[in-house]
């Protein structure tokens, strides 16, 4: 059986054209002022404007290190992030801690701290499993590199981007 | 002036070949060269060999010409390229083109000027020009060769009729001032179609085919509308030259209005207000269709047709292209200004013969008539920008036709519309003094 249609009924003023196409210019005039007054948004114009002021506290960025209050490195290369890292993005080649050092009582330290940041999937795990509190995801986004190497974050960059870290539980005081 | 100019170049051109005629081919030139010598060495100076009528005629058009064609045109083109690109980023939520200005760090300052991205007006050409012009192996060369050439020459031609300023200093503003100045500007667009069919049917290609078999179908389907929605102008100026369409709108009112600025209100005004109306929608929108712009663009309608009849186009040819929509553009604009929107002028502002300077008496003689002059020409250039804004504005607002419903629209209403206009401007040009 034939399926009939129904066409719809169209009024005067639809058969016209001209109402329906004086609507449409009025409307998109509205959008051209609206968007020249600024008074829509915009797609952000990104090397001049960032989502930096706008990120969420717990927004995850690059993993990075940091260290305490007494400068002292946090990590203690127990290899834990490397472990649980799902891309093994994270290499750490750790090293025992001179008796003669300050904190020779931590007795490991990481050596080489390696973060592969093309490998990195931003999860977050590193982070989680850390028993130290060493490693955070901070708010940095944007890497770029022209080489593999180039985009590999080593010990000190990982520092350098971490900076100082207070207000987390510390168990390897030096009064204790 | 032009008239006895040209009545000059006729007897000239006109007494030569009958010398030659008259058997004695050798005497009538060496008496030809005797006399061209004298003269010139009458009348070394310059100046005095620039007022001749016939050569002053000649190079203050070239003059013209040169400043219609690089001072006004190709600007405009760009610019209007440029404004496309904005005013449809405005229209959409977007910023548009905004990165390309001048690159001021190279020469020592701390930060490029970006001018609201204005340089994407250079760096367009510039990419097109630099681009390889590749063409296929299975095009038909010649007419592919000529077909962008056909597109972007027809626009340059009309704007040689259109007057865009009063006089300056005696010259009037308009390249040609004929007699029969629309008729010859119908004759030239309607030559601009050939571009685009040839194109079409030179690539060999089927889309390209198809943009062709569409711009005929439009072309046939609006150029009767089109001639015909102006007759009632004419009816009512009593004219076809162009100057003297501006000189009726300037006593007696712009064509668009339904009032004269000096005169008034009339019954008779409004009533050849209605028919103007419809005649201005008319040719507007068979104007619309002349440009191949939106909503009307089914030659080239690029989610169809990949690019329309200029697929198989790159580089400078496809700029041909793109340069002959935008000169058509501007063609067009400036032809409706001058038939409905007054032409360059503006009630209340004299024309380049004026010696009124706000009342002042000291300033310079010449001077008054050069002010007067510039600000007609600006306000031809603004008028024709204004109507170009909305040949765009309106691209983003309006869908495609497809093209039987733009035949229907051209045959079925306009054609019909625009005769029974005609018929209504005579009755009440007739019967409603």
């Amino acid at each position: 059986m034939a399926l009939v249609v129904q066409r719809p009924r169209l009024s005067l003023a639809e058969k016209l054209y001209l109402p329906a196409l004086f609507g449409g210019l009025l409307l998109t005039l509205k959008h051209f002022f609206k968007t020249i007054t600024g008074r829509t948004h915009v797609t952000m114009q990104y090397p001049e404007e960032k989502w930096d002021a706008h990120l969420p506290e717990w927004y995850r960025g690059a993993p990075t290190l940091v260290t305490d209050e007494w400068g002292r490195e946090r990590c203690v290369a127990c290899q834990l992030c490397e472990f649980i890292c799902p891309p093994r993005a994270i290499t750490i080649h750790p090293e025992e801690i001179p008796a003669d050092d300050k904190w020779a009582k931590v007795e490991k330290r990481p050596k080489e701290f390696e973060i592969d940041m093309i490998r990195c999937i931003y999860c977050g795990l590193c982070q989680e499993v850390c028993p130290e509190q060493a490693i955070f995801l901070l708010k940095d986004y944007s890497f770029t590199g022209y080489t593999r190497a180039d985009m590999k974050h080593d010990k000190a960059k990982l520092y350098e981007l971490g900076g100082l870290k207070t207000g987390v539980v510390n168990k390897w005081n030096d009064k204790k | 002036m032009i008239d006895g100019a040209a009545t000059d170049v006729c007897e000239e051109s006109m007494c030569f070949p009958g010398a030659r005629k008259t058997g004695s081919t050798l005497p009538a030139r060496t008496s030809y060269l005797g006399c061209r010598r004298k003269r010139l060495s009458r009348s070394m100076d310059l100046p005095g060999f620039l007022m001749q009528p016939t050569v002053f005629l000649v190079w203050t058009s070239l003059v013209k010409t040169l400043f219609i064609l690089f001072g006004a045109v190709l600007p405009l083109v760009s610019l209007s390229v440029f404004a496309e690109r904005k005013v449809s980023a405005f229209i959409q939520d977007r910023i548009g083109p905004n990165r390309v200005g001048l690159p001021t760090s190279i020469l020592g300052f701390k930060k490029d000027l970006r001018l609201a991205g204005l340089g994407q007006m250079i760096a367009d050409p510039i990419k097109l020009l630099l681009k390889e012009n590749f063409i296929p192996a299975s095009v038909n060369k010649f007419y592919y060769y000529i077909a962008p050439k056909l597109t972007m020459i027809p626009p340059l031609l009309v704007l040689a009729v259109v007057p865009f300023g009063s006089t300056f200093l005696g010259v009037p503003m308009v390249i040609a001032n004929i007699n029969i100045g629309v008729l010859y500007v119908f004759a030239i667009t309607s030559l601009s179609v050939y571009g685009i069919v040839l194109a079409g049917w030179a690539s060999n290609s089927k889309y390209p085919f198809l943009g062709g078999i569409r711009s005929s179908s439009q072309m046939i389907s609006y150029e009767l509308a089109l001639g015909l929605s102006v007759v009632p102008i004419f009816l009512v100026c009593g004219t076809l030259n162009f100057s003297d369409i501006v000189q009726w709108q300037i006593h007696h009112g712009w064509l668009i209005l339904p009032f004269s600025f000096t005169e008034g209100f009339s019954l008779h005004r409004l009533a050849i207000w209605v028919t103007m109306l419809i005649s201005f929608i008319v040719f507007l929108v068979s104007m619309f269709a002349e440009t191949n712009r939106t909503p009307f663009d089914l030659p080239e309608a690029e989610q169809e047709l990949v690019g329309g009849y200029h697929t198989e186009y790159s580089s400078m040819g496809f700029a041909l292209f793109f340069l002959g929509e935008y000169a058509a553009m501007i063609a067009g604009s400036g032809v409706i200004v001058t038939l409905f929107l007054g032409g360059w002028s503006l009630p209340f502002i004299p024309d380049g013969t004026s010696h009124w300077f706000f009342g002042l008496t000291s300033v310079p003689q010449w001077l008054p008539g050069v002010v007067w002059a510039l600000v007609n020409m600006t306000v031809f250039f603004a008028k024709v920008s204004a109507l170009l804004f909305f040949f765009i504005w309106v691209r983003w607002t309006v869908p495609r036709f497809r093209y039987d419903q733009l035949m229907r629209l051209g045959w079925i209403w306009f054609f019909e519309i625009a005769l029974v206009n005609i018929f209504l401007a005579a009755l009440i040009l007739v019967y409603l003094k």
